[in-house]
């Protein structure tokens, strides 16, 4: 019995060992989670997102420089300020055979900004899309939209008539746990087609032989698998089950870099983690009389208090990219000067709560999420114990994504932590629109803590609407700048991307920090 | 002061000592657990450092390996974690918190379940199916979602300014309620067996009352299953404070438990920084093995059957 133990042991090894190759254009890749269904209109979610753009297409792209190029739509004009006309592709299929045509964005581009639709938020200026022929189709706008194709990058392209026969043109929300056809069901225009799924464990794409696009890529499979631990998600790379993992955990690069066979590939990401503060007439959890955080000294102290190098270089091992500015270099509206840190400074920050009235400090609690942001716990911790150094006293609570941005939104914590990538639009506007403008109910959508400034509300009114590349840039720095020096949020760093691939394996590492496998290559 | 001595002599003197005695793996267990609950209730006297004061933690000092290696700060006798605290010093004070839950928890679910079984068990018809269609209902629900239940409940209740002081006693209620199912059934089971017995039906028959029946016939013959559940349940119930703490639910993060510590720590298993969680988790397996072996003595000394 014991001799039969043991050669089946060793048989399973043998098995193991030999299983670790994979052939040569397959490729398997693992993720911290997995995508909320097939249906990209059922969610806002960017990875999941762009997971589904391997199926399905939209009319504009991002190329891996996060450049715009023409996908389904070959060329594109205004035809009026609020009326651009898209000429479309000819000769596209979908994966079922069906032709694609005008018809089919009418569809979609309805289907998307539908009222129950989640992402209708991500193509807000649209107000109706008119077919002109079988190839050209007019979007007509609510005004100028400078950020129109950004916009678009987003929607993607389903077949008007599988939506009809399958009764799926009404949009599902997938992250309110709404399921319909879409959800299981997948067929798009994309270089790759839907195999098989299951949630949460693994789904398998194909190569599309008949995308219209000339490929380049070498991959003839796709196997997707969300692994949720970072350690389990680094040994299954490093045991040579899995050919690519994003993301990489930060503090197992230095183990990674020096294993046989596996690389780690970093870069500096788009998506700026700051903390905001809450501005309304009472704290959530403090014991002084009204909001110390109505005063921008108050707030400047909170920013000096904490040292951002300390935390680049310990918590997050050298590899943040500290940020003064609101959005990272890549974005439109960056500025240096504005990106430029207010020093770190203990003593400053104690004088200056000695001067607004509170010597002693004073409590407010803090939230912080511990699976949204690369290592957002300790990032957390670490600043919860510079704030105590400077005297005050925050209560802090780390919780699931889920539980935190709830609680962050609903204005019930009075310092939080979010970090905003400005995507799909790729532009300043986005922090503009949805951080810095007053609360309405259309703009100032992530503006809980109450943050009014009648001159960025009036700047960001005229950035929505100018059509000119160097005013727009113009007034968002101008607009950056004067967030900045009221310290309207306290921003803190760009993130690292950090991926980790077999030797054999080359993909782009695009700064979104989304993984675009259509231009990926195996040896 | 007399009957006290009198009553130490007589049980040093008695049988369970001596089987006690003749157990060096008991022994040695004892004196383990013993040293650890000391370590944990002392642990503000005994600690060289307090990792819950924020203020005084550097990230300077942070991710220092154990005394005996290079680049060592001999104040940090088992290294520090990420944030700078003492991985020594966590350790007894996340032990304190973890044992506080762990056995509060353990014993309000025992008490709870032994209760509940026994009268169940005993007195079977209506009783007994509506304990046992709770106790069903409850375990079709991972324990978890059951104990975020009772969480979200009793947060509800309190006031918004007490949630962090009461944070310790939410914890124990909330795993304490959620594990007593187990703790029932088994015992439902063996009440069930032990009725009919002839021991059983001879005390009924010269009159003796239900309740010390229950209490001084049954309850000692189906005990056994009890104390090796819960020995079991102990380790478990520090992991589930661990998942509770996880998901905001538990203790601040700035207060860590054992269970904290190693879920936190877990995440470095890779990483070279190998102190911040190997030490922890060799805490937690030697306690819950100490207290393994202490169950499995206990349960063949108060065994009858095999005295």
């Amino acid at each position: 019995m014991k001799r039969l133990l043991l050669a089946a042991t060793a048989a399973t090894l043998v098995g193991l060992s030999a299983a670790a190759p994979a052939s040569a254009a397959e490729i398997r890749y693992a993720s911290a989670g997995d995508i909320y269904g097939l249906d990209p209109h059922s969610m806002t979610d960017s990875f999941s997102i762009n997971f589904l753009q391997h199926i399905y297409e939209p009319l504009v792209r991002y190329s891996k420089d996060l450049k715009i190029e023409p996908a389904l739509a070959e060329r594109w004009e205004a035809v009026q300020p609020d009326v651009v006309r898209y000429h479309l592709r000819q000769g596209v299929k979908f994966h079922d055979g069906a032709a694609f045509t005008a018809d089919d964005v009418v569809v979609s581009l309805k289907r998307a900004t539908h009222e129950k639709s989640p992402i209708k938020g991500n193509l807000p200026a649209l107000k109706d899309v008119v077919k002109i022929d079988d190839f050209t189709v007019d979007l007509h706008l609510t005004g100028p939209t400078p950020l129109l194709n950004n916009f678009l990058t987003n929607m993607s392209i389903f077949d008007a008539g599988w939506l009809e026969a399958n009764n799926a043109v009404e949009p599902v929300n997938a992250q309110q746990g709404e399921e319909g056809f879409t959800t299981r069901n997948a067929n798009g225009t994309g270089p790759f087609k839907l195999e098989s799924r299951r949630p949460d464990a693994q789904t398998v794409l194909l190569a599309n032989e008949d995308w219209w696009d000339t490929p380049q890529h070498n991959l003839t499979k796709i196997i997707h698998t969300p692994i949720g631990s970072d350690a389990t998600r680094v040994a299954a790379l490093l045991s040579g089950e899995i050919d690519i993992i994003v993301p990489s955990p930060l503090q197992d690069a230095g183990r990674i870099a020096n294993s046989a066979g596996v690389k780690v590939l970093e870069a500096p990401g788009l998506r700026t983690i700051m903390m905001g503060f809450n501005i309304k007439d009472e704290l959530n959890d403090g014991d002084v009389e009204g909001n110390p955080f109505q005063n921008p000294a108050v707030r400047k102290a909170v920013y000096q208090a904490i040292n951002m190098d300390l935390i680049r270089d310990r918590i997050m091992r050298g590899k943040s990219r500290n940020a003064g500015a609101l959005v990272a270099p890549e974005v439109p509206g960056f500025d240096a000067a504005v990106n430029e840190r207010f020093a770190h400074d203990l003593e400053a920050a104690k004088a200056a709560l000695a001067e607004a009235g509170y010597p002693n400090g004073f409590q407010f609690n803090m939230n912080c999420p511990n699976d949204a942001y690369v290592n957002d716990e300790e990032i957390c911790q670490a600043m919860a114990a510079m704030l105590a150094q400077a005297g005050l006293k925050p209560k802090l609570v780390t919780e699931a994504r889920t539980l935190h941005f709830q609680k962050a939104l609903a204005g019930q914590a009075d310092l939080f932590m979010l970090g905003w990538a400005t995507l799909p639009m790729l532009d300043g506007y986005s922090v503009l629109s949805a951080m810095l403008h007053s609360p309405d109910d259309k703009l100032g959508t992530w503006n809980p803590g109450g943050y009014v400034n009648a001159k960025l509300d009036e700047l960001t009114e005229q950035v929505d609407v100018e059509l000119d590349e160097e005013k727009r840039r113009a007034l968002m720095v101008e607009a950056f700048a004067i967030a900045r020096d009221e310290v309207a949020w306290l921003p803190l760093h760009q993130q690292p991307l950090s991926w980790a691939t077999r030797d054999n394996v080359h993909v782009e590492q695009t700064a979104d920090d989304l993984l675009r496998l259509w231009y990926a290559k195996v040896d | 002061m007399a009957t006290l001595a009198a009553r130490l002599r007589s049980f040093t003197a008695g049988d369970l000592f001596y089987s006690f005695r003749r157990s060096r793996t008991t022994v040695l267990a004892t004196t383990v657990l013993a040293l650890m609950m000391l370590g944990a209730l002392l642990a503000p006297l005994v600690a060289p450092h307090d990792p819950f004061d924020i203020a005084s933690l550097s990230l300077l000092d942070s991710e220092l390996p154990p005394a005996w290696m290079e680049g060592s700060n001999p104040a940090y006798w088992l290294g520090t974690d990420t944030q700078a605290r003492d991985v020594f010093s966590s350790i007894l004070y996340g032990l304190r918190i973890s044992l506080f839950v762990g056995a509060a928890s353990v014993l309000l679910a025992a008490v709870l379940g032994v209760f509940l079984g026994l009268v169940g068990g005993y007195f079977g018809g209506l009783l007994d199916a509506v304990i046992m269609r709770v106790a069903d209902v409850l375990l079709s629900f991972p324990a978890i979602l059951v104990a975020l239940l009772i969480n979200g409940v009793l947060r509800g209740i309190l006031p918004a300014g007490q949630q962090e002081s009461a944070a310790l006693i939410v914890l124990v209620l909330s795993i304490g309620l959620t594990n007593w199912v187990q703790y029932a059934r088994t015992v439902r089971g063996s009440t069930l067996v032990e009725r009919q017995r002839e021991y059983v039906q001879a005390a009924r028959t010269i009159g003796v009352g239900s309740l010390r029946i229950m209490r001084a016939h049954i309850l000692p013959n189906v005990l056994g299953p009890v104390l090796v559940i819960a020995t079991i349940n102990l380790g478990m119930a520090v992991l589930t404070e661990a998942t509770l703490s996880f998901l905001g639910v538990g203790m601040p993060a700035t207060m860590p438990s054992l269970g904290t510590l190693i879920r936190v720590g877990n995440e470095y298993l890779f990483s070279g920084i190998w102190w911040v969680v190997i030490f922890p988790s060799a805490t937690l397996a030697i306690l819950v093995l100490a207290v393994n072996l202490l169950g499995d003595w206990l349960r063949d000394a108060l065994n009858p059957k095999l005295r």
